[in-house]
């Protein structure tokens, strides 16, 4: 359980003063400069050490992907790229740090920038975020007017400039490629990898793409320590993490929380318990609509943080946690999930543009019980079809939460088929 | 160069080398239907997956460049069934009409659906089914068959420099076309079409013509433009049916002109074939000795230094050397094959030669275009200019018409004025020049064809000796004469021009209107003002009843490119050959022995008997002839003759790409084109009321 005193973002439910006067009295912006003195390597170094795994859902280790960026800066400029454009379902973790405590963010931007030798950031603000970019547009023009960004920013002698930008609403423009394409004023279309973007990124230069959380949480972590950081959660799970509670709980809400905690812990403590008690669950989503669900017999135990959630087949991804209790229509719920990647699958890729389409189409009848039972190996078999084939993972998104279906309600795709032949068959009769 | 294992063999390929190309190089063929070698890598079919050793799934061989010692598999039942399953997702919404669709037979699709399709299908759903657009009068579409591979986009967006296409819509309501819909305005459009991997694009006049498989193919030369674009003739029975393009790094690459592709229907309409003679004013069908007897009765009271001949811009060095032949013997110096009036002698080779040679523009690095309009003059030649640009350090200036090259040009000027100013070093682009390492200049027939055409052409010499552009130590020649007739070149190197004292083109023309040449032969001449003719006896021996035929009073019937066995020279000074696809029509002839027979009604022996012994003929008027496919570097050497040069803007001399000559004149689909495009009206025939 997350103590007070670890607690980084102390202003997520906007009870405080999301302005500067407010961001520094809970601490943010102070000593930066002393931050920036200690250099490039110094800092990357602290990174690695303090164990960050990127926040935005692949959970890569933050450290080392700053470490990716050239060491000199050559002919073509450096960028960071912070990627605020959370569209994720279940997700709403970055909006919180982008309404309530922007100032993290942008002074993270400040450092990480500096360590990878970037002078300019831009921030891809997901479309519908329109308060949100307003309010992060505010904390800028604050930081700027102050003296932290700007030239000579905070007075350490680097000059940083911090740019929002507000993307145009479409779920693949939060894969790193996509949204550089889609900056660059290009369709939002992912790029082939290698090269990859800390070599050929943004405008050709080098470029590193990072998720708020990410980049929000670095002045924590260089104010306090890697050893700090490093000693909450678990070995290889290090840190706190913002969880987004939704579905059948009595209380959703947003929630930092040491990593590792359980998930039972989690929803019981946070979220007020599941809605008509414990025993009344029957599946969650535990990070987000691309990780497969987990049944309840998994939710009892499982940990929340990266590897314990692999091992059970799922994972934590963006620790967007989706409650469903037993009066879900479980079917009926990833078959919604189904229907949203195809409609967000940017068309590029066969595999993704035609499966995601059929797997959908499928799903749909699944859920009415309009299929033939052999159907139900068609259906997995397409998920491993166009999962691992395609440039991004949208499409191993649009598989894995059928094959967690499939993994884990079998039966009850074969029981829905079986009523609705039982009905045709009596309606004939 | 990284050394890698494909299939435990293994392998070393250049540097910048992808994993396809290294598997390809060891023999091992990769399905792929969005890769193509001449476009940007787009990686997006997923049919090229093949196995990395440590990779943890399949990888996009097209997109993943080798390195040393990768580990390639593309033979494990993983991969197969990868590739089984990529088929499979393209065919669950692909409409399966291949019993209607003119691509089979010859498409990636249907050839690769056999090497990794299913016997049968599993998906219950309804397919997609797309709208079709409207992309013109060439390219039909079926946008239901298009697997989204968007070779179209990139062909016309990096070749074709018309970025216009694009993918709207995204997922599975991706669509291939233009946001605002109109036609695809390139004169290179065709070549969509045979990138096309499926039926989406196919060829709109000859949908429907006939299934792949019965076409007979005869490898062939274009003549309707002087680049000599290496094609193939699809025929069927007496029928050209289609042309393609033939792969030649050299000169084409595999692309070929909209005008080469799709002219060939007017090859079946206004054809000559039979002899027609004029009686009492009107022009009626003959037999050939009846023609014959005709033309030797009127050459019988004609004075020779009163006969003259000019060829057109389709004739092939055969019949030109035969017509040369004739004269000599009737004893007349009245020719000519430069019916533009273009002052070009063929005293240096250097001087009408496209010296730098087309894949030799690839080198250049830095270019002045005089009066030429190459997007126009030749298509082919502008996308090599294109591609270069592209690479980037290639400057490029024009002094002519201001146009839409389709890469960035700066325009210095319109007429003689700049050109002067260059050649006196008084110009800034004198300095690019002569600061180049490998500068080039192209002077076009609008330059030429005038009266002060000649010193024009020193100006242009004077140019290339003082910025530079001949650099014997490095072999480079920059100096580029860029013809727009397939004659042109042959004509020069066989010396069809007029002899001592003999008439050009103008003073020919001129002498018939004034009752100074008596007997006129037109080899498929129809470009010169057949009005102004006098009452000149003209002997008209070509294959269209164009402009030169309705002033004749003999005509012989003669045979076009695909129906004969003729040599070619295109503006590099390529000696290229055409291979006959199907006979002439009628009772038409090959040209070369009309004349052969037409010269023994006359009385006159002509040194040849067949084909071979008029080749040898060729040879001996130059050497250039017995060197067929290639290349012969020419000596530099003097010629135009300096003088005083008008003010006037150089003018392209092709304004309607689509109806330069005979054969695209009696085109229904280049009379489209030119509606559509060019703006002009169709070509009224006698039956337009």
């Amino acid at each position: 359980m997350l103590q007070d005193k670890d607690r980084i973002f102390t202003n997520i439910y906007g009870f405080g003063d999301a302005g500067l006067a407010g961001a520094r009295a809970r601490g943010d912006w102070s000593g930066t400069r002393e931050i920036l003195a200690k250099g490039r390597a110094e800092i990357v170094e602290v990174m690695k050490k303090s164990g960050l795994r990127g926040r935005g859902g692949a959970g890569f280790s933050t450290g080392m992907k700053w470490s990716f960026m050239p060491k000199e800066i050559g002919a073509r400029p450096h960028f960071l790229v912070i990627n605020a454009d959370e569209g994720e379902p279940g997700t709403c973790k970055d909006r919180e740090i982008l309404r309530h405590d922007p100032h993290k963010l942008i002074e993270g931007a400040l450092i990480a920038s500096f360590a990878m030798g970037a002078h300019v950031c831009y921030c891809y603000v997901r479309g519908e975020f329109l308060r949100e970019a307003e309010a992060l547009q505010r904390a800028t023009d604050e930081a700027r007017a102050a003296g932290l960004i700007g030239p000579n920013a905070c007075g350490s002698g680097w000059d940083f400039e911090f740019h929002v930008h507000l993307g145009a609403g479409a779920y693949i423009c939060g894969e790193e490629t996509a949204l550089i394409e889609s900056l660059e004023g290009k369709k939002g279309q992912p790029r082939l990898k290698p090269p990859f973007p800390a070599n050929v990124g943004l405008y050709g230069c080098p470029t590193t793409v990072n998720n708020v959380e990410s980049i929000a949480v670095a002045p924590a972590i260089l104010r306090r320590g890697p050893e700090w950081f490093a000693a909450l959660g678990r070995p290889n799970n290090v840190g706190t993490k913002l969880f987004n509670i939704s579905g059948h709980v009595n209380n959703p809400c947003t929630v930092e929380e040491e990593m590792g905690i359980t998930l039972k812990d989690l929803i019981e403590t946070h979220a007020g318990g599941v809605r008509g008690g414990w025993d009344n669950l029957l599946a969650v989503i535990p990070g987000g609509a691309s990780v497969p669900l987990i049944p309840k017999s998994i939710c009892d135990t499982v940990r929340m943080d990266f590897d314990s959630l692999r091992e059970v087949k799922s994972g934590l991804g963006t620790a967007a946690v989706m409650v469903m209790d037993k009066s879900t229509d479980v079917i009926r719920a990833i078959s919604r999930l189904s229907r949203f990647y195809k409609h967000e699958s940017c068309g590029q890729c066969t595999p993704c543009r035609e499966g995601t389409g059929w797997l959908s189409r499928m799903m749909e009848r699944m859920a009415r019980g309009d299929a033939a039972p052999d159907e139900i190996n068609v259906l997995e078999q397409v998920t491993r079809q166009v999962e691992g084939t395609t440039i991004c993972a949208l499409a191993d998104a649009a598989a894995w939460p059928v094959q967690g279906l499939l993994r884990h309600f079998r039966p009850e795709l074969e029981r829905r088929i079986a009523e609705a032949r039982a009905r045709k068959s009596g309606r004939a009769a | 160069m990284p050394k890698l294992t494909v299939n435990g063999r293994e392998i070393e390929v250049p540097a910048g080398h992808t994993v396809l190309q290294a598997c390809e190089a060891s023999g091992v063929e990769i399905p792929r239907f969005c890769y193509h070698e001449r476009l940007s890598i787009a990686g997006n079919c997923r049919m090229c997956l093949v196995h990395q050793e440590k990779a943890p799934k399949p990888i996009a061989s097209c997109a993943m460049p080798a390195a040393d010692g990768m580990v390639i598999r593309t033979d494990t039942p993983e991969i197969h069934k990868a590739r089984q399953g990529v088929m499979e997702l393209l065919l669950i919404n692909h409409p399966l009409d291949c019993p209607i669709c003119d691509q089979a037979g010859e498409c990636d699709l249907q050839d690769q659906a056999m090497g990794y399709g299913f016997d049968r299908g599993r998906y219950r759903e309804n397919r997609r089914a797309v709208k079709d657009k409207d992309w013109g009068p060439l390219i039909k579409t079926v946008m239901t068959r298009c697997i989204h591979c968007t070779r179209c986009i990139r062909f016309a967006t990096e070749i074709a420099g018309v970025p216009e296409l694009g993918a709207t819509g995204r997922g599975e309501n991706m669509e291939v076309g233009m946001y605002v819909e109109k036609a695809l305005n390139s004169e290179l459009s065709g070549n969509l079409i045979d990138l096309c991997p499926v039926g989406a694009l196919t060829s709109a006049p000859y949908a429907f013509a006939s299934r792949s498989w019965e076409l007979r193919t005869t490898e062939s030369v274009d003549v309707l433009d002087a680049v000599g674009s290496n094609i193939r003739i699809d025929s069927r029975g007496p029928t050209v049916l289609r042309v393609l393009p033939r792969l030649n790094e050299d000169v084409n690459e595999e692309w070929i002109s909209d005008k080469t592709r799709f002219a060939c229907d007017g090859l079946r309409s206004r054809r000559l074939d039979q002899p027609w003679v004029r009686r009492s004013g009107s022009l009626e069908p003959a037999t050939w000795p009846e023609a014959f007897a005709a033309v030797a009765g009127r050459l019988k009271s004609a004075k020779p230094d009163r006969v003259a001949a000019i060829a057109g811009d389709l004739a092939c060095a055969e019949s030109m050397v035969a017509l040369k032949t004739l004269l000599a013997k009737l004893g007349s110096p009245h020719l000519d094959c430069r019916q533009d009036g273009a002052k070009l002698d063929p005293i240096c080779r250097a001087g009408y030669l496209f010296n730098t040679t087309i894949a030799g523009i690839e080198q250049a690095d830095a270019c002045l275009l005089i009066g030429t309009n190459p997007r126009r003059e030749a298509p082919i030649v502008n996308a090599r200019l294109r591609k270069r640009s592209l690479m980037g350090g290639f400057t490029v200036g024009l002094i002519g018409e201001a146009a839409d090259l389709t890469y960035r040009v700066e325009h210095l000027g319109p007429g003689p004025e700049k050109l002067k100013a260059i050649a006196a070093g008084k110009h800034p682009f004198s300095k690019t020049l002569a600061k180049a390492k490998a500068p080039m200049l192209v002077i076009g027939q609008g330059a030429l064809a005038r009266p002060d055409g000649g010193a024009v052409l020193a100006l242009a010499r004077e140019i290339a000796e003082s910025c530079g552009l001949i650099k014997p130590e490095s072999k480079w020649n920059g100096f580029n004469v860029l013809h727009t007739a397939a004659s042109r070149t042959g004509g020069l190197d066989l010396g069809f021009v007029p002899g001592p004292k003999g008439r050009d083109t103008a003073a020919i023309v001129a002498g018939a209107g004034q009752g100074a040449i008596e007997v006129l032969f037109l080899l498929g001449a129809d470009e010169i003002d057949t009005g102004r003719l006098g009452s000149a006896f003209v002997v008209y021996i070509g294959h269209h009843g164009d402009k030169g035929a309705t002033r004749a009073d003999v005509i012989l019937p003669g045979a076009a490119y695909t129906e004969k066995d003729a040599t070619y020279v295109n503006t590099e000074g390529r000696v290229q050959r055409t291979r006959r696809a199907v006979f002439p029509p009628g009772e038409a002839r090959e040209d070369w022995a009309i004349v052969r027979a037409l010269a023994e009604s006359c009385g006159v022996q002509l040194p040849f008997d067949r084909l071979a012994d008029v080749r040898a003929q060729l040879a001996a008027a130059n050497p250039v002839f017995a060197t067929l496919d290639t290349v012969l570097p020419a000596p530099w050497g003097a010629f135009g003759t300096p003088g005083e040069v008008a003010a006037a803007p150089f003018r392209s001399p092709i304004r309607d790409f689509y109806r330069t000559d005979a054969i695209s004149r009696a085109s229904p689909t280049m009379d489209e084109c030119a509606a559509a495009f060019s703006g002009s009206p169709p070509g009224l025939t006698g039956t337009h009321g």
